[in-house]
């Protein structure tokens, strides 16, 4: 009855393509911090499906999973501070015109 | 009550420092108050420490080093505060002392921010002194380049023309070659010991175990040589000390070249020749070619440079090379000639660049062309120049004299065709000596007044009078009894030649 | 003999020197004139107690069995060098350097004395009495030196002394470069003299000469007949140590300084140029002589050296303008000739097919004229000062006529002519035909060619003599009547002419010769006959020639311009040196080692930072700013990670 592990992992890859991918060609702040969550999230699910199927007994990969998710929100709250900060300084959030930050 | 002396010479300048953080960046008086209390310390405490040594050892206490002590500092590197001191160290001491002292004078009316010069100052001296104390390898190496780091501020922000180029040359070069200086020092740390036993800094356990094979020797020996040889201005690694010299203010000048510049020779030879004995009997013939080049060609160098400061660098060049060739020449006599020239170098260095920092304070020129007749209108100083160029060009009397020629009797004791040829060829760096020291009095002191302006100069005033004649009463007493000094250091390197001659492969 | 007196002779000069040095300023001219010359005349009279004690006292400290020895009288180790080589200051007595504390104490006490006169007006009288005590120390360190390093020190003493003498008119440029020129060429012989003495003490162990001295073969058979470039290593090294000797004396090649450091003040060129500095080589040579007899070739050297440049110098003082350069050309010439007449010495080993006279009597004669030569070769110095001091000019040209004016200064002037001439009673008569004798009994060739130079001696000689005093009045001297100088100037010029008229007459051979034992000078009467009728020869072409103006001399320089003019610029030696140093030394090999230096070694430095900094320009345009690039990057370089691992993996 049980799904072989590749059910789980699909969604997953799936999820964290789909966030690279959102992170490279978005040009909107929020559009590449929400793609940052899919990879979060995609690598948080590894850790549950990997912790469910090779270490049954224990609970460190779901523990490490909620600390990540309480981080990650703390992290997103920091991120979209920096982005309104961003956007009150140069009137959008075009990732490609914030760009002072190179050499 | 005597046994802890040596650790005072690096508290003494950290008080010192202190102190001037106390004084207001206003009250000159206070902080020079600081310095000449401090100074006179320093220079009171290695007169006491050289005493006290020479009675030591005419009491019969044959130790390699005297005055040892050590602290741990960093348990799992197995790195100590260890010092102790030799006959050699002891000297350098002094000579540190001495050049400290009157470079204090010679910097007396240092302008704009006293307070922070003399605290740079201070910590350079911190770094001359705790290198010359140590005897664990880690710990001279950490003082080597607290010794350094000063000398960029102190060039470039107290200099005189292109200085922010010179400090960061000087800085990069010397930073250079302190890379060369760390791998080598962890490769001989690496290898003291036998396999299984705790590895060690300490230079005279390094010396006992002497566990060190053939091939990483050779290895080793190349990096600590030519690290420590770019300090000693060695060629092709001496392109350093003309622009940092020319650059630098007086005291510092009088320091680098006085003092830091001996590190190097003290250095190769406490390190790469003592600690790595076998590679120095094999590979000395490679640096000889390298500094008996150094000799001639700063000597040539020098003759046709118009900067005051470049000729003494070219010279300095040619004398530090002198130092390294002695060293190399691994026989005692020879190695004492190198110690001896790096006391009498560093005497007469300090002297003639405080000399060029007081004319060039008064005429605010260096270029010899536009001074002349100087002996006219400040005597006191054109005859110090004078004195300090017969030390240059080994006049009797004076410590340049006995210095070269232990160097060039000892280096004679090598009997093969090589070491001959570069024997003589460095004899002949005295007449080309000659040339340039002769030619700079002459256009400098002698001849007619060239400009006008300078009729009106003054001459020495007395602090300025105080630091020269420290340093010519030192000058002279090297040169009419140089005996006690040189049986001092005989006896220091009989441990360091026993080494050699055990690790001489026969027929090499 | 105790060593106070010995110690004072060294150490009040040296004291003299400190005070007039360090305290010269704060004394009045009078003051500093009076310390230094009673310093100067306490030394003279005790190194003349010294030597009367070790020619007279017969102690058997000096004298054994007739035989002189060589008495150290104290000498401590001043550095060791290694166990054996230890270089000593000591003081040495035997013949020669009691002769030399005699001829060094008499003549700086005499110059010591003139200067008073000469110098009053100048500035800088103190200075001038600190150097020459500095170089009466020197000079008396030099001759008493019980081992060659301590004749080395004294060396480098006596040569920085002249360097400041020559050089005390510093204001003038000409008297600073010829100053320079004198150190530096006569560092460069020392360089020779320093890589000998490397040599000799590798081999011998011992820089003292009564050691080396004693037993010649013993130092020949140190050196275990090691050889290079096909001589012996004991010749390189007696050539290298003549070759110090040539410096110091003026020998060719290196005579360029002498005639230039006339500059000096001209008793100092009595003092140091004509009679006691310059004389070092030769007494360098006497000496070292056991060791330079064991070793022919370099005798040889010295010998052909002194035989060129004797003739040389001569040639050169007939066409000089300038007295005081006749005079050190003079002094060049019989310099040469004492060289010459040592180097035809031998020790007890009388050449094959030559008459049985007594080998050594070229030491002996040599030291005889080094002894008159000093005492007359000061005396015409002396002279000609006072001549300067007279007229103020050293041109001859504007000399002429001075006989009516300055009698004293004439009458001595002529005994010091006489006496270089070597015209019979006087002293040079004596010294000279000793010379010639040994000359001719080593081979006829040196005898006969020096007898050629000794009549050129007497031709210039009686040319600057006549043009001096006779030739035609200058018409000046109406204005302006010169006089002789003041007591203090005439009276060492009458004692100077007093000595040299007796000098000859003292039986030198029984006081010294190489091996100490007494030899009775006879005259060798074909000798001294040929010597003395060139010589008169000589004299009697000069009075035609300069008695009275006529057109002769300008007419016999017309005949050979090409020969005058050569002779006349020194044959151009000076011109080759300046070119070898200026154009080669400094213009090709300073400067070219400079250059090299700031562009090639400097810039290869300065090459690595600007490779750094040019890098990181080059590669910075990757940090764009733009965060998804780096994203990318940051991909492609994790995927990159991962495949390599993959690969190593399987």
């Amino acid at each position: 009855m049980d799904l072989s592990i590749l059910w789980y992992l699909i969604p997953s890859v799936l999820m964290f393509a789909c966030g690279v991918y959102g992170f490279i060609t978005r040009k909107n702040m929020i559009a590449m911090l929400i793609s940052i969550e899919l990879i979060l999230n995609s690598s948080d699910l590894n850790f549950v499906i990997f912790n469910r199927y090779l270490f049954p007994g224990s609970m460190e990969g779901m523990v490490f999973t909620l600390f990540a998710v309480a981080i990650a929100a703390a992290e997103t709250a920091v991120a979209i501070a920096i982005i309104i900060n961003i956007f009150r300084k140069i009137g959008n959030t075009d990732i490609s015109e914030a760009k002072k930050m190179k050499y | 009550m005597f046994d802890n002396i040596l650790i005072w010479f690096v508290v003494i300048p950290v008080i010192m420092m202190i102190g001037l953080g106390i004084c207001r960046n206003k009250n000159i008086d206070a902080i020079r108050a600081v310095m000449v209390v401090g100074s006179t310390a320093l220079l009171a405490l290695s007169i006491v420490l050289c005493l006290v040594f020479l009675a030591l050892r005419k009491g019969g206490d044959t130790s390699e080093m005297l005055f040892m002590g050590s602290w741990m500092w960093y348990a799992p590197l197995n790195i100590h505060l260890a010092v102790g001191v030799d006959g050699i160290s002891v000297l350098m001491l002094l000579l540190s002392a001495i050049i400290v002292f009157a470079g204090t004078f010679a910097s007396w009316k240092i302008d704009p921010l006293p307070k922070n010069f003399f605290l740079w100052f201070c910590l350079l001296s911190t770094g001359v002194f705790g290198f010359f104390i140590s005897i664990d390898m880690f710990t001279m190496f950490m003082f080597y380049e607290v010794a350094l780091i000063p000398m960029y501020l102190l060039i470039g922000v107290w200099g005189t023309g292109r200085k922010e180029y010179s400090a960061m040359k000087l800085t990069l070069m010397l930073m250079g070659g302190s890379a060369f200086l760390m791998l080598g020092l962890l490769g001989i740390y690496w290898h003291s010991t036998p396999e299984g036993m705790e590895k060690t800094w300490n230079i005279l356990e390094i010396a006992q175990y002497a566990n060190i094979e053939h091939g990483w020797q050779n290895f080793l020996f190349c990096l600590t040589f030519v690290g420590f040889g770019v300090l000693g201005a060695m060629f092709p690694f001496h392109t350093w000390s003309p622009d940092g010299h020319a650059s630098a203010p007086t005291a510092v000048s009088m320091l680098h070249a006085g003092v830091l510049m001996k590190l190097g020779g003290y250095g190769c030879f406490r390190i790469a020749i003592y600690l790595l004995p076998q590679a120095a009997n094999e590979l000395a013939w490679i640096f000889i070619i390298l500094t008996g080049i150094s000799i001639v060609y700063g000597a040539f160098s020098a003759c046709v440079q118009t900067d005051l400061k470049y000729i003494n660098a070219y010279s300095s060049v040619s004398h530090c090379g002198m130092v390294l060739f002695a060293l190399l020449m691994l026989n005692t006599t020879a190695m004492t000639g190198g110690i001896l020239q790096m006391l009498s170098h560093g005497l007469m260095t300090a002297l003639f660049f405080a000399l060029i920092g007081m004319i060039y304070g008064r005429t605010h020129t260096r270029d010899v062309r536009q001074m002349g007749g100087l002996m006219r209108i400040m005597p006191y100083l054109a005859v110090c120049y004078m004195i300090a160029g017969f030390a240059s060009l080994g006049l009797p009397g004076l410590s340049g004299f006995v210095a070269e020629m232990t160097i060039f009797f000892g280096s004679f004791q090598d009997s093969d065709i090589f070491h001959r040829i570069f024997v003589i060829a460095a004899t002949t760096a005295i007449v080309i000596t000659a040339v340039y020291i002769l030619r700079v009095v002459g256009k400098l002191l002698l001849g007619p007044v060239q400009d006008d302006h300078h009729l009106k100069l003054t001459d020495a005033s007395w602090f300025e009078r105080l630091a020269t004649v420290s340093l010519i009463v030192c000058i002279a007493g090297i040169g009419l009894f140089p005996n006690w000094i040189n049986e001092t250091i005989q006896e220091s390197f009989a441990p360091i030649v026993n080494a050699i001659q055990g690790a001489a492969t026969p027929g090499i | 003999m105790g060593v106070t007196l010995p110690i004072l002779i060294l150490s009040i000069p040296l004291f003299m020197f400190l005070l007039l040095g360090l305290g010269g300023v704060k004394m009045s001219r009078k003051a500093a004139g009076i310390c230094g010359i009673t310093g100067m005349g306490t030394t003279m009279v005790l190194a003349y107690i010294v030597a009367c004690t070790y020619y007279f006292s017969g102690d058997i400290a000096f004298i054994i069995d007739g035989i002189r020895q060589q008495y150290q009288v104290f000498d401590v180790t001043w550095l060791a060098f290694t166990e054996k080589l230890v270089v000593n200051i000591g003081f040495l007595l035997d013949p020669i350097s009691a002769l030399m504390l005699i001829v060094i104490t008499t003549i700086s006490f005499m110059v010591h004395l003139y200067s008073w006169g000469y110098m009053e007006h100048e500035p800088g009288f103190q200075r001038y009495y600190a150097f020459l005590s500095l170089f009466s120390f020197s000079m008396l360190g030099l001759v008493v030196a019980t081992n060659i390093f301590q004749m080395y020190i004294f060396w480098e003493l006596v040569g920085v002394s002249s360097y400041l003498l020559i050089g005390f008119f510093y204001k003038l440029p000409s008297a600073v470069s010829a100053s320079k020129k004198a150190f530096i060429v006569t560092r460069f012989a020392d360089l020779g003299f320093l890589i000998g003495i490397l040599v000799l003490s590798f081999y011998t162990d011992t820089f003292n000469f009564v050691t080396m001295t004693d037993n010649p073969f013993e130092v020949l058979a140190q050196t275990h007949g090691a050889t290079f470039m096909g001589a012996s290593v004991l010749t390189w090294a007696m050539v290298l140590i003549f070759v110090g000797g040539m410096g110091k004396s003026a020998m060719m090649p290196l005579h360029i300084w002498l005639p230039d450091a006339m500059e000096g003040p001209t008793p100092v060129s009595a003092l140091i140029h004509a009679a006691t500095m310059v004389v070092a080589g030769v007494y360098l040579v006497a000496r070292m002589f056991p060791v330079y007899c064991v070793v022919d070739t370099a005798l040889t050297f010295v010998a052909i050296v002194g035989a060129i440049t004797a003739f040389y110098a001569a040639v050169v003082a007939c066409t000089q303008i300038d007295i005081k350069r006749v005079l050190a050309f003079s002094t060049i010439s019989q310099i040469a000739f004492m060289m010459t007449s040592l180097a035809c010495s031998r020790m007890g080993l009388v050449p094959e097919g030559h008459h049985e006279a007594y080998s050594g009597l070229g030491y002996m004669a040599g030291m005889f004229h080094l002894f008159t030569h000093a005492m007359f070769k000061a005396l015409l110095f002396l002279g000609a000062g006072a001549l300067i001091h007279a007229v103020h000019s050293n041109d001859y040209t504007k000399m002429g006529g001075l006989r009516k004016y300055m009698p004293i200064t004439h009458w001595t002037f002529l005994i010091g002519c006489l006496a270089i001439a070597g015209i019979w009673p006087f002293a040079g008569f004596f010294s000279k035909d000793e010379m010639l004798a040994a000359m001719f009994n080593q081979h006829w060739f040196y005898g006969a060619w020096m007898t050629m130079v000794a009549g050129l001696t007497a031709f210039y000689m009686f040319r600057l003599y006549y043009r001096i005093f006779w030739w035609e009045e200058n018409a000046e001297y109406q204005h302006h009547k010169p006089h002789d100088g003041p007591w203090q100037m005439s009276l060492p010029l009458l004692i100077l002419a007093a000595i040299s008229c007796v000098a000859g007459w003292i039986p030198f051979g029984e006081f010294v010769t190489w091996n100490g034992q007494e030899y009775h000078i006879h005259i060798e009467a074909p000798v001294a006959a040929t010597s003395l009728i060139v010589a008169v020869l000589a004299i009697a072409l000069a009075t035609l020639m300069y008695a009275k103006k006529n057109p002769w001399p300008t007419r016999v320089k017309n005949m050979v311009p090409g020969l005058w003019e050569a002779a006349h610029r020194r044959f151009y030696w000076d011109e080759i040196y300046q070119f070898i140093t200026h154009k080669i030394i400094f213009g090709m090999i300073s400067k070219g080692i400079a250059w090299f230096d700031r562009h090639v070694i400097d810039a290869t430095m300065d090459g690595f930072a600007k490779i750094t900094q040019r890098t990181s320009v080059a590669i910075k345009g990757m940090q764009s700013g733009s965060t998804q690039a780096y994203v990318i990057w940051y991909f492609v370089g994790a995927l990159l990670v991962a495949a390599i691992t993959w690969i190593c993996l399987i």
